[in-house]
């Protein structure tokens, strides 16, 4: 039971954090928002992906969200654990799961409200999609999904890295990967190498399931091929991220 | 209650081929300050490691508050508290919050936890700033609130990592002031330190660890016994004074060139006003005096034939 009452106390103190740093959750809005206006207004005119290039770059917007949000969430992990304040909790004998727990937790509710502030501006500059009420359910479960997949890595980043610079660090390649999957532009469309890349990375299976339930055309291939990525990475970051915590003094 | 607060043998440690800890043995009496004093690198923070149930040793026994640290980690994390080398304080809460955090992971009750946070400020004399956020401290009052953090635990054995380094002269003597408080109210201290006054000013007794060895144990003053450095040097206006000077002095070293005695002694102050009193019944004018304490330095040469620098160049 002491795990929920100290990831409670855990959380209270993460969202403390937020609020007064909101600098992390405006720059894991501010920069998904500039790069829809990017892609949108400048780039998306050019390219040419057969339906409204708004409703197209919106799946891909809201990964690329995710990815922006969590470089806050490694540079967290990484001062609890340089400052010395994870060994204080474990000479407390605090429950071990519960500080990192409160991380994934509160990087969830900030990705949740960064998408729904990204979403509402895809609105204002065209987004129109065609989901019913249980095929947005299933945007927000895959949403969830995706973010604790990444969440979980994030924290095993933050706790491996030997400083928050180079944990800061280890979530760019998150930012970059996007550009290398169907976000922006169909992966059909690129060279080869970075075509087969796209294809078969996680990120794609993600984005063409959310495009599908978005457009109201769901596939049953991507959505099982985008669950299996997210609970394999989530199993992977999970782990990874006990056998670091338990390791290091 | 003179039993043993924490009692190790042969504790040994080692990171691939390099040795940290090799084979230190350790016996810290209930309700006493005991200091580890060492340079960096010399494996003070590992044995604290150890000793509070966050590394597990290669080989050796460690038993803290009567409790096996390998096997009974729970009943020894109950008993303790670590300060560590960094304030651990957390820099976005106010000093209330991280009091009040401290309280609901000990899960005490919501009113206990107030009540217990309110007298940490109040003790450490921190009610001004408990609304403030940590990041504002300076460096004496996150020390502060970092030990009170510990001691909302009301733990019996309180293991403090370099309690003082990187703190002003002020905010040094005021954590004195409180660890001795400490020990007063019946708990043990266990703290490592790199400054031989500090060990001299606060521990019952000392031990010197060097590369990962005891390499003495006693208390401040038998410790300081063993060290030749402490002196007193006398310089004089004139030959003829310092000849005499000489023959009253007969246990100093002379050095005529600079005009100097050097009076071995403990430099403290009774000594001192021996010496001058001595001087003054055969009307010896001196023109210089300056005392010599041994630093750790003077320590570390004595006890392992080689200097601290030396540690830190390798």
């Amino acid at each position: 039971m002491n795990v929920i009452a100290d990831s409670a106390t855990m959380l209270r103190r993460n969202f403390r954090h937020t609020m007064r740093n909101p600098v992390a959750l405006f720059n894991g809005v501010i920069m998904p928002v500039f790069l829809m206006f990017l892609m949108v207004y400048v780039f998306g005119g050019a390219f040419s992906v057969g339906v409204d290039y708004a409703d197209y770059a919106t799946p891909g917007l809201m990964l690329t969200t995710i990815c922006y949000g969590v470089g806050a969430t490694a540079i967290a992990v990484n001062s609890d654990m340089t400052t010395g304040f994870i060994n204080r909790l474990r000479v407390m004998d605090v429950s071990r799961a519960a500080v990192l727990n409160a991380h994934v937790i509160a990087t969830m509710l900030r990705s949740l409200v960064a998408i729904a502030i990204v979403t509402g501006v895809a609105f204002l500059m065209g987004f129109r999609p065609a989901a019913s009420f249980l095929e947005w359910l299933g945007v927000i479960g895959i949403v969830v999904l995706t973010v604790l997949a990444i969440g979980w890595l994030t924290v095993a980043f933050g706790l491996a890295a030997k400083t928050p610079e180079s944990a800061g660090l280890a979530a760019v390649p998150l930012m970059l990967l996007p550009f290398l999957s169907s976000a922006f532009v169909p992966a059909g469309t690129m060279g080869p190498g970075a075509r087969q890349f796209a294809e078969y990375q996680p990120f794609t299976s993600i984005i063409e399931t959310l495009r599908g339930l978005l457009t109201g055309a769901p596939s049953a291939g991507s959505a099982i091929t985008a669950i299996a990525w997210c609970v394999g990475l989530t199993l992977v970051g999970y782990l990874w991220a006990r056998a670091s915590f338990t390791k290091r003094a | 209650m003179n039993g043993s607060a924490i009692a190790a043998s042969g504790l040994r440690k080692a990171y691939k081929d390099k040795v940290v800890l090799d084979g230190v043995d350790l016996d810290v009496r209930t309700g006493t300050i005991f200091a580890l004093l060492g340079p960096n690198g010399a494996g003070k923070t590992t044995t604290v490691n150890v000793l509070t149930t966050l590394l597990t040793p290669d080989a050796g026994k460690a038993v803290v508050a009567g409790h096996d640290v390998a096997t009974e980690t729970r009943a020894v994390r109950a008993a303790i508290g670590v300060t560590g080398q960094f304030a651990s304080v957390d820099d976005l809460l106010t000093g209330e919050e991280n009091l009040l955090m401290m309280a609901d992971l000990l899960h005490l009750p919501k009113a206990e936890g107030r009540r217990v946070a309110a007298r940490l400020l109040d003790r450490f004399d921190l009610v001004e700033a408990a609304r403030e956020p940590a990041a504002s401290y300076s460096g004496g009052m996150r020390r502060k609130l970092d030990l009170a953090m510990t001691l909302a635990g009301e733990p019996q054995i309180i293991f403090l990592d370099e309690p003082t380094t990187g703190l002003d002269p002020r905010s040094r003597r005021t954590m004195w002031e409180i660890i001795r408080e400490l020990v007063a109210d019946g708990r043990t201290i266990f703290l490592t330190t790199q400054y031989l006054e500090e060990a001299d000013q606060l521990a019952d007794r000392v031990a010197v660890l060097d590369q990962g060895r005891l390499v003495a144990e006693g208390t401040p003053a038998e410790l300081k016994r063993r060290v030749p450095g402490s002196h007193i040097r006398l310089r004089f206006a004139d030959r003829y004074e310092l000849d005499v000077a000489g023959r009253i002095l007969p246990e100093a070293t002379r050095d005529d060139d600079n005009l100097t005695l050097r009076v071995p002694g403990d430099g403290g102050v009774r000594s001192l006003r021996a010496l001058l009193a001595r001087l003054d019944e055969h009307s010896v004018d001196v023109e210089e005096l300056s005392v010599h304490t041994p630093d750790l330095d003077d320590v570390f040469l004595a006890l392992t034939g080689h200097g601290n620098k030396e540690i830190d160049a390798r």
